[in-house]
């Protein structure tokens, strides 16, 4: 089975994130797997255990990406391709890394393609089901168990906390929610294998496309980060009194109703 | 793994040789595998053993089996275990790494360590081909786990004073071991002791002891302070046989494994501090930044900023020193040829070689980490008395580090002494440098220093490692032979010389860094390079003083301290300035950063 993870890089959750001039200040920061693409690279291992096969995971991204490429090769994964854009590209959004996954998969035979439910950063959770489109397979979102049988594939998917069974076949493209698995971390021997399994790094010119054809559908005008939560109120008196005053007080200054 | 300095440097060297930053492994050299590494050891200690806290401080040891089983899988057991044995054989600095992650989880970390370190290290070191093969490959899967067992009632600091006693039986097939060895990490769950006991009563000598063995058994567990995850139980040894073909190493030569493995076991004690003491900055500023008090973030009282930048400052300094440590090892013993690895004598001697920076960086580590888990007990204030607190246990499992692996009173004495040893052989030209010195001072002029980055620390680097001489010189004219009942000036001179070490490794350090990505990038480390060495400088020139002060007199005495004053004379820093900017940036990450 051929198998591929669609990963993006992404800040460590512990980060604190500083904006600075309209933009999020990435200087000495950490950077981890999209925690939702970790989901993906672990059952596309599971998948690959299961049914045989070779997994390459993807992403789109920088040199610094590779890291995080590493880690997935460490986790098991048996390739891995850096399509780096930091030269080509100087704006991007999801419509952007379409495009050009668009034009990787091209030539590629695809059975699986595996990507996180969203990016934690971003959070647009489009990439997926745009890719689908454009390659003309099927999708299925936020999915939490994946069994293929030949060609035959079904899927459980997260609606709001409750499940929808979807029967559908090969190739397919699932974006993972939490509760699909459990990531392995990567074992200090997968680490040292790691080193060893090739990583492809492409440039947009690879791929026949000009940075004309991926230029960002959207435009970001500004980036703040959420107000500062304010210090909480006790009311004081009788219970009545109290009541009176919380309605007032959700009425006109809540202005929840 | 890592390509790293060619020179190999003999221990104690940095007192008498001048160093260059490409010379030192920093934190800055690791390798893209090193950071994996530590990556996933922090995700396991963060995401395994730290949700399961209230289990092992409530001594729940399966609980500690469990994860150990769990941390042999995925690689962690087998750093320091060559291929050929079930283990990975990486290199020191991967095994520091892993160390220092593991400090997150307090005593659950000495279960750790008395496993991977001072309880399966004798045999990687010491062992046979056959006692290799017999005993590491389970030991590196964490399907056998490992103990130490060296200290008795009696004999705690004076470790060959051991009363154990091993007698080999009529049949030649076994030693008959009788004796009882207190205070044993991991004895409630160890599969695998090693034990050390006098054959005959006078030749000290290592053992393999499997719990299986007839007469081993364990008291009840120990009361102690902190490191409550740990179990810690007498080893109660009664006619116990050991086949001779458990005897590690040579007979009457268990002295050799024991200190080796005690310093081994010295700076990786100081690589956990390293690790205790980020989390300590860590729970401290965020906390601060939080706990507001007379309607303000306490974060925003300078007091408190001075405790964060001195906690973070000392930190700097400390992980600079160990890890310039590890890095000398793994220099020493990477070069060692495959042979010369399976002969435990050249290990020891690679091992003895840096007896001095290992007992350094334990002083250090460990009286670093108790500072900095006191700062964060008072920076939290009461809460931080509450045992729901992280802080709370941290300061109990910190006490302890000043007393293990050599007391912290012992480590002080051994540098002096390993010093003039080195000296005495030949191996250090401490004599002829400290002779050059007393003509120099009679001619010294102030030297102009220049206003660049770090050209004052230099200068004063360069000073300490003169002031240290004159100080040790004067107390060896003086005192000779005797020095060694002086207790209180050898410490002294042990300090100078560990502050003089941690300078030259903050100094190094950062040079290394800027000469990589430039200034800009490396503020912080600039101030902490700054800070620290200023205020270690002031406490070289005070212990020489003292120590100047213990050794002359008259006019000599006046003599002599009008001349240090020629070596301590400097435009000084304002480190309160300084403080204020290092807090900035820690307060602002919520951690400690470089």
């Amino acid at each position: 089975m051929n198998i591929f993870v669609l990963m993006k890089s992404t800040f460590d959750t512990e980060e604190k994130i500083n904006v600075r001039n309209n933009k999020i200040d990435e200087d000495g920061a950490e950077f981890i797997i999209n925690p939702y693409d970790e989901y993906a690279i672990e059952e596309a291992i599971q998948q690959r255990d299961q049914h045989g096969g070779e997994i390459t995971v993807v992403n789109v991204g920088s040199s610094d990406n590779e890291k995080q490429l590493r880690t997935a090769l460490a986790m098991g994964a048996d390739k891995a391709v850096l399509i780096n854009t930091e030269d080509d590209v100087e704006a991007g959004d999801a419509f952007t890394t379409v495009k050009i996954l668009e034009a990787f998969f091209e030539e590629k035979d695809v059975d699986l393609i595996l990507a996180g439910n969203v990016a934690i950063d971003e959070a647009t959770g489009q990439v997926g089901p745009r890719l689908a489109q454009c390659l003309d397979i099927d999708y299925v979102t936020t999915i939490t168990e994946l069994r293929i049988d030949g060609k035959q594939v079904t899927v459980e998917k997260d609606v709001e906390g409750d499940i929808e069974v979807i029967e559908t076949s090969l190739p397919v493209l699932v974006t993972c929610q939490q509760g699909l698995n459990e990531p392995r971390y990567p074992s200090l021997p997968g680490i040292m294998k790691a080193k060893k399994k090739p990583l492809e790094e492409l440039e947009i010119d690879d791929l026949n496309i000009e940075e004309e054809d991926v230029q960002p559908m959207t435009k970001t005008i500004e980036i703040f980060l959420p107000p500062e939560r304010q210090a909480g109120k006790v009311l004081q008196g009788e219970s009545q009194e109290q009541v009176a005053e919380l309605v007032q007080l959700l009425q006109k200054e809540a202005k929840v109703f | 793994m890592s390509d790293i300095q060619e020179k190999v440097f003999k221990g104690g060297s940095f007192i008498t040789e001048d160093v260059l930053p490409e010379d030192i492994i920093t934190p800055e050299d690791l390798t893209d595998e090193h950071e994996m590494i530590a990556k996933t050891t922090e995700d396991f200690v963060e995401g395994e053993v730290l949700p399961k806290m209230d289990q092992l401080e409530n001594q729940q040891f399966d609980y500690a089996v469990d994860l150990l089983k769990q941390a042999g899988e995925l690689g962690l057991l087998g750093v320091d275990v060559p291929e050929e044995y079930g283990g990975l054989g990486l290199d020191k600095i991967s095994s520091a790494l892993i160390a220092e992650k593991f400090a997150l989880a307090g005593g659950f970390s000495v279960s750790y360590g008395g496993h991977v370190g001072i309880g399966s290290l004798p045999i990687v070191f010491f062992g046979n081909q056959q006692q290799k093969q017999k005993y590491l490959p389970p030991l590196a899967t964490g399907e056998k786990l490992a103990a130490y067992a060296l200290t008795e009632p009696g004999s705690g600091s004076d470790a060959l004073g051991a009363k154990t006693s091993a007698k080999l039986n009529e049949a030649g097939t076994h030693y008959i071991l009788n004796g009882e060895k207190q205070w044993i990490t991991n004895s409630a769950f160890a599969d695998v002791f090693i034990v050390y006991a006098q054959i005959d009563g006078d030749k000290f000598t290592a053992f393999i002891v499997e719990r299986d063995f007839p007469g081993v058994s364990t008291g009840p567990e120990e009361k102690k302070m902190g490191l409550k995850s740990s179990s810690t139980r007498t080893l109660i040894l009664e006619d116990t046989e050991v086949p001779v073909e458990n005897v590690l190493g040579e007979v009457g030569r268990g002295h050799i494994i024991a200190f080796n493995i005690l310093n081994v076991g010295r700076y990786k004690l100081a690589i956990g501090g390293v690790g205790a003491s980020k989390r300590g900055i860590e729970l401290s500023a965020s906390y601060a930044n939080e706990r507001k008090q007379f309607n303000t973030p306490i974060a925003n009282f300078s007091l408190i900023q001075e405790k964060l930048a001195t906690m973070a400052t000392h930190t700097y300094a400390n992980e600079s020193a160990v890890y310039r440590t590890v890095g000398l090892f793994e220099q020493r013993m990477g070069k060692l040829t495959q042979e010369q690895l399976n002969d435990g004598s050249e290990v020891a001697k690679a091992i003895a070689e840096y007896q001095i920076e290992c007992s350094i960086t334990k002083v250090f580590g460990s009286e670093l980490m108790d500072y900095v888990v006191d700062e964060a007990v008072q920076i939290h204030g009461g809460y931080g008395f509450m045992q729901e607190y992280e802080v709370e246990r941290m300061y109990r499992d910190s006490r302890v580090q000043r007393i293990f692996e050599g007391t912290n009173e012992i480590n002080r004495l051994l540098i002096p002494g390993s010093l003039m040893k080195k000296a005495m052989k030949g191996e250090l030209p401490l004599l002829q440098k400290a002779q050059n010195l007393q003509e120099e001072l009679m001619m010294l002029m102030p030297e102009e220093v220049g206003t660049k980055t770090l050209e004052q620390e230099k200068y004063l680097l360069k000073n300490a490692k003169k002031i240290g001489l004159l100080a040790a010189g004067l107390a060896a004219q003086k005192y000779g032979e005797k020095l060694k009942q002086e207790q209180e000036l050898l410490a002294n001179i042990a300090d100078i010389v560990s502050e003089i070490y941690n300078i030259e490794s903050a100094i190094l350090r950062t040079e290394k860094a800027i000469a990589k990505t430039g200034e800009a990038k490396n503020q912080q480390k600039i101030l902490y390079t700054e800070v620290y060495v200023e205020e270690a400088f002031n406490r070289i020139e005070a212990d020489a003083k003292e120590t100047i002060i213990a050794s002359e007199s008259g006019d000599t005495l006046r003599i002599t301290l009008s001349a240090m004053r020629k070596l301590t004379r400097h435009d000084p820093t304002n480190v309160i300035a300084k403080k204020r900017e290092i807090a900035k940036t820690i307060l602002q990450e919520e951690k400690y950063t470089v």
